[in-house]
């Protein structure tokens, strides 16, 4: 982390909220109108597109090198967890065991 | 769903019963959630009051996986807002759907603005699902205030134990680096129904995956966005 103490409450209280504004612009200040379906349906991919980026960050990056290591282990694990339908601590448990028993062993 | 029968009042009781059961069942589920949340909030370096603090004013879970997955890799405050602000821009659109559903009372008045303001606070994933699944607005308002309520308060507490647990456990030992991938792969599967979805989560890691070694970290995340335009065509 090269976030000061300072910073990271900082980002707290930004993110929560603009995070907020979100949630009542749609709720209160737009209401019930609908939005323009190209807009609706890039929105509506954004989780898609951020989440499987943040998933191959969090396994094959650290900094700015790409790297293959025990967490590789760990993903491979929570996809057939998540492929079986584990609950979500399942998948979440299963790949910190995975990751931390290569460890051990390598 | 269907199988309605018997008269109006028990029907209504067994319809309400089954929605507050539900949604009582998904509070606890993601209950669970916030432990490694918790837990993973303390292995990327904030404090048990941070990870406190995000769940408790940011609440929208992805958005703070996201903040706290950048800034335990090494990000600048920018960029950990950057891709957070992005997953948090999608409860704009579930305020839209809900606006017709939960802006109102029993009676359909219109709620009062202190009280819209406070039910804003609760627009996020679960209880848009929730909400939406009901056709008569009456339950579809238990449904959202049921599993607002019961989620905050667990997701809450679940934070707070995972954070404390983190703090007294040796986390890269455990492979607790595994955890934020492990999550956001969890929560992926439900993006992927359409091809559009997959498309936009092959664009999105490939982007990062392509573009890391030459920006700063956490801003691969932000580009990897550009997988939202596989949307542009319907």
């Amino acid at each position: 982390m090269i976030l000061s103490n300072g910073e990271l409450w900082a980002l707290i209280f930004v993110l929560s909220a603009f995070a907020y504004l979100c949630k009542a612009m749609g709720l209160i200040v737009v209401g019930g109108r609908t939005m323009p379906g190209v807009v609706e349906r890039c929105v509506a991919l954004i989780p898609a597109s951020l989440l499987a980026a943040l998933v191959v960050k969090d396994t094959f990056t650290s900094m700015q090198d790409v790297a293959l290591d025990a967490r590789a282990a760990g993903l491979a694990v929570a996809l057939v967890a998540v492929w079986r339908r584990a609950p979500f601590i399942v998948v979440v448990v299963a790949a910190m065991a995975a990751t931390a028993a290569v460890r051990a062993l390598g | 769903m269907s199988d309605a029968t018997g008269d109006d009042t028990s029907g209504a009781d067994a319809q309400r019963k089954r929605v507050v059961s539900a949604s009582l069942t998904l509070g606890a589920a993601v209950g669970v959630t916030a432990l490694s949340f918790g837990l993973a909030a303390v292995s990327a370096g904030a404090s048990v009051w941070q990870a406190c603090a995000l769940s408790f004013f940011t609440f929208t879970g992805a958005s703070q996986f996201s903040a706290m997955s950048v800034v335990g890799a090494g990000g600048s405050l920018p960029a950990a807002f950057g891709g957070a602000a992005l997953l948090a821009v999608r409860n704009f659109v579930y305020g839209l759907t809900l606006a017709g559903r939960v802006s109102t009372d029993a009676r359909f008045r219109r709620l009062s603005l202190p009280r819209r303001l406070l039910t804003a606070h609760f627009v996020i994933d679960e209880t848009t699902a929730m909400a939406s699944a009901e056709s008569d607005s009456r339950l579809a308002r238990t449904a959202f205030w049921v599993t607002a309520l019961s989620l905050f308060v667990t997701w809450n507490a679940g934070t707070l134990v995972g954070a404390l647990a983190g703090s007294v456990l040796d986390m890269r030992a455990l492979g607790f680096d595994a955890a934020f991938p492990a999550a956001f792969l969890a929560m992926l599967p439900g993006h992927l129904r359409t091809p559009q979805g997959r498309r936009a989560a092959l664009t999105g890691a490939v982007v990062c995956v392509a573009l890391t070694p030459f920006v700063p970290v956490g801003v691969a995340i932000l580009v990897a966005v550009v997988g939202v335009l596989h949307g542009v065509k319907p």
